[in-house]
């Protein structure tokens, strides 16, 4: 139910889509308020998601330590995987956001005949993940060039190189076979290895099927239906320009893609897609291990409460505490007789 | 809010790089690309919608047909008309002008075709 829940959701906005293509209006509004509306729930939502997760104070420094930390000076620090500096950090974070560094260090645990337990590298999350994502940038950074006219030169080269094998016409894209290939491993992944099956959810399965399906709905698109290009990026450059028309037949597989994509931007804040935002906010990756060297506040102390020694504590209540038996470093200091005899006399 | 200093301009960042295609001096969205039009024929081996989405599948069929499986030179339109399959002698007797045809859809969609890789290109549009 877990996987076959997410699949029927996505068929289910297929189908939408279909119905919408056809019905008056339905173009118009899933090609032109549609877009609109999930860009703006998209931008809104991950600036919110942002700003809450930036409201909660992160008052101890908790990065997490891979490597030995700063020490005496002939023992060599990990500078990378412990940070203590600044520059430390930021090659870190740079590892971590362009080369998904703390996914090359997964680890497989498997059991062997003995019982034997045995641990080993596993890259293949690593590349498939890489790969994903790069072609899912170079995707949307391609797709620039519907939205922008003139074409900015670097979309031109992305398109170049991407096409660069020249084969058939429309010139295949290598990043569009990378792009689902990477994604079916990433899928077939979560159902074959049982410990990955047993805690994937209806969450993991429901963005892998939806973003397959734009890769789907695209390469028919591209290769197989094929569509109105000229009319799609008038479409999409007044979408840009704030003036959208549709002119022209675009066939349906197009308001399907738009629809899908669509989901996918309103899906996107509210799911563990924000890992976009998230990779650069966990603290655990961005923060300076040095709890040692710096004295580092809780931010939410009071200033108006002062710190309060136990000398002092002592002195406000050496009275009480005397009366109390309870030890005191200083005795209370031995009171004039003059007063003794005064207080007597009382 | 607490590290602001940071995660404002990284906001600001975000948002101006994903609104990018709204800033960018993209000309006038009703511009269409208008392709010149053959004055002495009216009619086009297939029909104008198809050609408009899949004129290059028939190229690389003719190509295809003719080079590789010793197929026909000549078609025929749905009225009859006889043609040539071929780029240079078929499409570019009609749409004689490259520049005036091919390329205004073609720049405007961003679209390279390598046609012209092995093909002559007219002498105008050198």
């Amino acid at each position: 139910m877990r996987i076959i829940n997410p699949l029927i959701a996505v068929l289910v906005l297929v189908v939408v889509a279909l119905v919408a293509a056809q019905v008056p209006g339905g173009q118009a509004l899933v090609g032109i308020i549609l877009p609109y509306l999930a860009f703006a729930v998209f931008l809104g939502g991950v600036v919110y998601r942002v700003v809450y997760w930036a409201s909660s104070p992160v008052p101890f420094r908790i990065p997490t330590t891979c490597g030995q930390a700063n020490s005496l000076p002939w023992i060599k620090q990990n500078k990378l995987d412990c940070p203590s500096t600044k520059a430390g950090v930021i090659g870190r974070m740079l590892l971590e956001v362009f080369l998904f560094r703390s996914l090359f260090r997964n680890t497989k645990a498997e059991m062997h005949e003995g019982p034997k337990l045995v641990y080993g590298s596993s890259k293949f999350l690593w590349l498939f993940a890489i790969l994903f994502h790069y072609c899912f940038l170079v995707i949307v950074l391609r797709h620039m060039r519907l939205f922008m006219d003139p074409i900015p030169a670097f979309v031109a080269a992305l398109e170049f190189g991407d096409g660069f094998m020249q084969i058939g016409t429309p010139v295949f894209y290598q990043t569009d076979a990378i792009f689902l290939g990477a994604l079916a491993f990433l899928f077939l992944r979560r159902i074959t290895l049982t410990n990955i099956r047993y805690i994937s959810l209806p969450a993991d399965y429901f963005p892998l099927f939806l973003i397959m399906g734009i890769g789907i709905t695209g390469i028919l698109m591209r290769y197989f239906l094929r569509v109105d290009v000229v009319a799609i990026k008038q479409l999409a450059l007044g979408l840009a320009t704030l003036s959208p028309t549709i002119t022209g037949q675009i066939g349906a597989i197009f308001f399907v893609h738009v629809f899908l994509v669509c989901a996918l931007l309103i899906y996107f804040p509210f799911s563990k897609l924000m890992h976009m935002a998230g990779v650069f906010m966990s603290p655990t990756r961005n923060m300076i291990n040095n709890n040692r060297m710096v004295r580092h506040i809780n931010p939410w102390n009071d200033p108006k409460i002062k710190p309060h020694s136990y000398a002092s504590y002592e002195d406000e209540f050496r009275e009480f505490m005397v009366g109390a038996d309870i030890p005191v470093e200083k005795e209370l200091p031995a009171q004039p007789a003059g007063e003794e005899a005064a207080k007597a006399a009382e | 809010m607490y590290g602001k200093g940071r995660i404002i301009p990284a906001l600001i960042l975000f948002l101006g790089l994903m609104t990018s295609p709204m800033w960018y001096k993209s000309g006038d969205a009703g511009k269409m690309p208008k392709p010149e039009k053959p004055k002495d024929y009216t009619e086009c081996v297939a029909p104008a919608q198809y050609m408009r989405t899949s004129h290059m599948v028939l190229l690389n069929q003719w190509r295809d047909d003719i080079l590789r499986e010793d197929g026909a030179r000549i078609g025929k339109t749905a009225n009859g008309t006889e043609y040539v399959r071929s780029l240079q002698n078929g499409c570019m007797k009609c749409h004689s002008d490259k520049k005036k045809f091919c390329d205004t859809c073609h720049s405007y969609a961003s679209v390279k075709p390598y046609c012209w890789d092995c093909h002559l290109q007219p002498k105008e549009a050198m």
